[in-house]
């Protein structure tokens, strides 16, 4: 069960501003789909390793090679996007 | 409209690659389907008139192809269908676009989705639900939806999609087209935006499986960027034989449970029996844990995604709200940029993390995975292939799901056990219930891929349900 | 047996880059950009960019596990990655890729000076994990109105050692810190003078109470005042009757204070899961072969110093205590050999590389190495040593003298490919030194010019010979300090002493 407290705790993980509002439309429809999680508690998992990756995959590396398997950008390609930016820099708000 | 490859081929040939592309444009700028977000009208016809002058000979030389926006594009703006990346364009290719480019095929435009891939019925998309071509009062399935419904409605003869629980087949069965979701790591998924990376692979649609080879053959292959990437590189097209004499088809009882539409129950068992007067045989097999199957899988992919989707925090790229400090900024532009779906996942995910709960919900659902896997296991000691309804149903009306979120995850429960299990399945047409496509899904071992497109490709050459074309578009 | 008044119990976590690697952790990128713009070593996968994916560095590997065999660690059969899930500017993917459960090396431990003697200080774990971006903030952190971020550091490989929390005093830690970062010298997989090479945590708590973690913490240096200041710190809790909470702390290196951080930006739960994008590692079989590749460490080649050259233990410690010294000193010895066809007396050597040009450097704050790009030079040309030692040893010149000229080569430097000397040519080492001395009037003068000036000394000091005469042993020396005025102070006064007892019979 997910309460309002649990919703803000993890509402502030994930960061993502939810208003009083959200809180009320989203709370019956998590719990109900936990509600419906909850029938894995029914499957018998005692001895059972947990499958991380499907398949059995070990050892792969990169050479330590610049620009062997990805090549940088320019400076003007990595901000090319940026919704803010200053002096080649990235411009993010203020910390504190 | 809806050509194959070699017609497209021949037509290129006698004609231009530029021309072709350009009646795809027109086909989809008259259209009604909404399948894409981003047409690439101008780089497209640029790169048609580059490989007419140039005497290009790749397979897919001058052949237009529409790429899912989940994947990355050079140039070409690739949003996820979400409004948190709106403007982002890539500065990188992903490895099939590089593969593509490779083979001269045109990209032709970023096909519509659900958001971030999260959903069945491509309605969650910012930029409006895509329209199934058969009933446009009907959703295409999804997460692929835009990109089912180009090649289903014409508008593309190849495309891209990608399946993390479906999301390829699901559009595939309900716009009447085949696609694959190939064993996870025959397809690289370097430059493919991460909603749940450890089920996810991406896939073709074509409008039959000879052509959905022949695509699948030039984006699979071993990449160095992608760790999971395997090397085992296969002619799929050369698998493609019009035989299946001695194939042992199993059947698994619990994929034709409560819920499971009669006409759909009907064409499935139809379409065995057609195999079967072609010298298949086929067995009852069991696979106990299929039920668990969609729990574990929505709690794994949540999981993955709640952290895959962290990164969009509107520094390096995306929307950006009014700045504050760092952490309401971060939280303001994350809640306007998501839609309720993403939001929901991401909470859900954060929540099955985190302390207290990691054991309960996220470790659980890995450990029943392995239980899901082995089940699959168990089957393929005796049989070759797979076979079951790839939706239990056919293509639902739009928004009728949409306000209940469980009951759409409910419609992914053929498709979900496959990705837990990193076995590659194919969905092909197989029937019609009321004028709206049924799909069945043949799944192979892990890297048998050849099993399942030599049975799909059988069914094919032996019925003509992949022949028939939606009207009055 | 040190009795630790305080109950002080120290634990650091070390974040040591492997900035000697060519490329980042988990892309192509180089990790030659400390001179360059910001963000111009970049790519899709240090960038965080969407659908980018992380490849692992087989050489950061081979570093980690060597490290780790330095440190007596034992290596794991099989190392996974993790995701530790947090946000920050720094972050671009919003996780760091790190290690949690399986980390590659684990309960090692390395012996330092205690404040009792050898102290051990076990290791808990060494594993890999990415740098974040750097944050830029006009004026300070609290004040600054935005904040620029570079992602050229971002990707970097890292590896944090952790140790348990068997340091009991500052002082301690501070030997710790230096101990580690030698090992790590001589293990050449981080430049430690390049910023931001090394950087501390550290986990404090005193009277078996809670314990406060000190982040941010850029310098050994201010590693040692953090900890100062934060035990202090929590006395004067203790004293008050309060108690010491659990609590990450900021430390303010302009201000030496440590700082709690608020509450709520604490509540981290990093929801730890392994990285699906990359594969377990089965590496256990690869310690072996690397083990064999290990360099002599500084513990070993501090006993061989002691051993194989008869040089005191406090000598070999100092000159093995950093790996560019004790590299000079055998090259010195060794160059000295190939050049002059005789061995040269190790603890000759010892004396004056030490003491007299590593104790000027010292005083001075100017290491023995700089760097042009990335090729490094000794500041001071083995050469110029190895004549000024050879000058001694064949009395050429004075102690005095040798010592002007170790200053005169650090006040212009002798160092690099521009003074490299040509042995027998005017550009020899030899040749500079003397000339410098000559250019001085410093050269050691002859016999014959001490005789007349002792001759001198006795005429006209008849006071002095007389107490000499009359048993006053002193006298004698008013009588050398004239000769040493006589020659502006270059005759050798052992010399001046004997000729002077010669003639007064
Ligand atoms: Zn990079």
């Amino acid at each position: 069960m997910i309460t309002k407290e649990d919703l803000e705790h993890i509402g502030w993980l994930s960061r993502l501003e939810l208003s009083d509002e959200d809180k009320e439309k989203y709370s019956p429809k998590l719990n109900s789909i936990l509600d419906y999680f909850g029938e894995l508690n029914e499957v018998d998992t005692e001895g059972v390793e947990p499958t991380y990756h499907v398949l059995p995959l070990y050892n792969v590396f990169r050479e330590d090679e610049v620009g062997g398997t990805t090549t940088s950008l320019t400076q003007d390609e990595a901000l090319s996007n940026a919704p803010r930016k200053q002096d080649g820099f990235f411009k993010a708000p203020r910390m504190m | 409209m809806w050509a194959s490859i070699n017609e497209l081929r021949e037509r290129i040939h006698a004609g231009s690659s530029e021309e072709v592309v350009c009646e795809y444009l027109d086909r989809i700028g008259s259209s009604k389907l909404n399948a894409f977000v981003t047409v690439a009208a101008e780089s497209a016809i640029a790169r048609a008139k580059e490989i007419d002058s140039g005497g290009h000979d790749g397979v897919l030389a001058g052949i237009p192809v529409a790429i899912k926006d989940n994947i990355s594009t050079k140039g070409i703006r690739t949003t996820c269908s979400s409004n948190i990346l709106t403007g982002y364009v890539p500065p990188y290719d992903a490895h099939v676009i590089e593969r593509l480019k490779a083979a001269g095929a045109v990209i032709i435009g970023k096909t519509n989705m659900d958001e971030f891939a999260m959903g069945t019925s491509t309605e969650t998309s910012y930029y409006g639900a895509t329209k199934n071509p058969w009933d446009t009062d009907r959703v295409p399935g999804g997460s692929s939806g835009g990109s089912a419904a180009a090649v289903a409605g014409g508008e593309a003869p190849l495309s891209l999609g990608s399946d993390t629980g479906g999301s390829v087949r699901c559009p595939a069965s309900f716009c009447g087209v085949a696609g694959l979701k190939p064993t996870y790591g025959v397809i690289s998924r370097y430059g493919l935006i991460s909603y749940a990376n450890s089920l996810e692979q991406i896939g073709p649609f074509a409008t039959s499986v000879r052509d959905l080879a022949a695509i699948f053959d030039v984006v699979s292959g071993h990449d160095l960027r992608d760790s999971t990437s395997v090397d085992r590189k296969t002619n799929y097209s050369s698998a493609l034989e019009n035989d299946v004499k001695g194939l042992n088809i199993g059947v698994p009882a619990e994929y034709f449970g409560e819920g499971t539409d009669e006409a759909v129950e009907k064409s499935v068992w139809n379409a065995i029996h057609t195999l079967e007067d072609l010298g298949a045989t086929w067995t009852e097999v069991k696979m106990p844990h299929t039920k668990y199957a969609l729990s574990a899988y929505y709690i794994i992919a949540m999981s993955e995604a709640s952290s895959n989707l962290a990164r969009f925090d509107g520094m390096r790229y995306g929307i950006r709200t009014e700045d504050s400090n760092w952490h309401t900024t971060f939280s303001q532009v994350r809640a306007a940029g998501f839609g309720e779906e993403v939001k929901r996942r991401i909470l859900l995910g954060t929540y099955a993390l985190s302390a207290g709960y990691h054991d309960k919900y996220y470790l659980k659902a890995l450990k029943v995975r392995t239980l899901i896997k082995q089940d699959f296991e168990r089957a393929f000691n005796d049989v070759d292939v797979l076979i079951a309804p790839t939706m239990p149903y056919p293509a639902f009306k739009l928004g009728e799901k949409i306000d209940d979120p469980l009951s759409l995850y409910l419609a992914d429960v053929d498709t979900v056990p496959i990705n837990l299990a990193g076995v590659p399945s194919i969905s092909i047409p197989c029937g019609f219930s009321d004028g709206l496509p049924i799909g069945m899904q043949v799944i192979g071992k892990h890297f048998d891929e050849a099993a399942i497109l030599r049975t799909a490709y059988t069914f094919e050459e032996n019925t003509d349900y992949h022949t028939k074309r939606p009207e009055g578009l | 047996m040190y009795e630790n008044p305080d109950g002080v119990m120290i634990g650091l976590e070390v974040h040591v880059q492997l900035n000697k690697l060519k490329t980042k952790i988990f892309c192509g990128c180089s990790t030659d950009y400390h001179n360059d713009p910001p963000n111009s070593h970049v790519c899709p996968v240090c960038l965080g960019l969407p659908g980018s994916m992380p490849v692992i560095n087989k050489k950061a590997v081979e570093a980690a596990i060597k490290v780790g065999l330095a440190f007596n660690c034992t290596v794991e059969e099989r190392t996974q990655f993790y995701r530790k899930n947090y946000f920050y500017p720094d972050l671009p993917k919003a996780f760091q890729i790190t290690q949690y459960d399986f980390p590659i090396s684990s309960n090692g431990y390395v012996i330092i000076e205690g404040e009792d003697g050898e102290h051990k200080v076990r290791i808990n774990r060494a594993h890999m994990e990415e740098d974040p971006g750097r944050l830029v903030h006009e004026g300070t952190i609290d004040k600054s109105k935005y904040t620029l971020i570079d992602y050229n550091r971002s990707g970097m490989a890292l590896l944090e050692i952790v140790s348990e929390p068997d340091m009991r005093s500052p002082k301690e830690a501070r030997r710790y810190l230096d101990k580690l970062r030698n090992i790590i010298e001589y293990l050449d997989v981080s430049d430690a003078d390049l910023e931001g090479a090394m950087r501390v945590d550290a986990n404090i708590s005193i009277m078996g109470g809670q314990r406060a973690e000190i982040k941010n913490i850029s310098s050994f240096k201010g590693a040692e005042r953090a900890m100062l200041f934060e035990i202090v710190r929590q006395k004067n809790v203790l004293r008050r009757g309060g108690v010491v909470v659990q609590e990450t702390r900021h430390f303010d290196e302009a201000r030496e204070i440590t700082l709690s951080m608020r509450s709520k930006e604490e509540a981290h739960d990093y929801r730890y899961f392994p990285e699906p994008d990359l594969v377990p590692l089965k590496i256990s079989g690869w310690a072996p072969a690397i083990k064999e590749t290990l360099p002599e460490l500084p513990d070993a080649r501090r006993m061989r110093f002691v051993e194989q050259y008869g040089i005191t233990d406090d000598h070999a410690k100092s000159l093995t205590g950093e790996l560019v010294w004790a590299n000079y000193y055998e090259d010195v010895l060794k160059s000295y050999e190939n050049e002059y066809g005789e061995k040269l007396d190790p603890k000759f050597a010892a004396a004056w590389i030490n003491d007299t040009l590593k104790g000027e450097m010292n005083y001075r704050g100017t290491s023995l190495t700089f760097k042009v790009g990335s090729v490094t030079h000794y500041a001071v040309n083995k050469e110029y040593t190895v004549a000024i030692i050879r000058f001694l040893n064949l009395k050429t010149i004075t102690k005095n003298n040798a010592i002007y000229l170790f200053r005169k080569l650090l006040d212009e430097p002798k160092g690099g490919d521009y003074y490299r000397p040509v042995r027998n040519s005017p550009d020899s080492a030899e040749n500079y030194l003397m000339l410098t001395l000559e250019k001085e009037g410093l050269l050691k003068v002859e016999g014959d010019i001490v005789e007349t000036a002792a001759e001198e000394a006795i005429t006209e000091n008849p006071q002095s010979v007389a107490d000499y005469r009359a048993g006053k042993e002193k006298a004698l020396n008013a009588l050398v300090g004239a000769v040493m005025k006589k020659t502006r102070g270059r005759a050798d006064a052992r010399t001046a002493r004997e000729i002077l007892l010669e003639k007064l019979g």
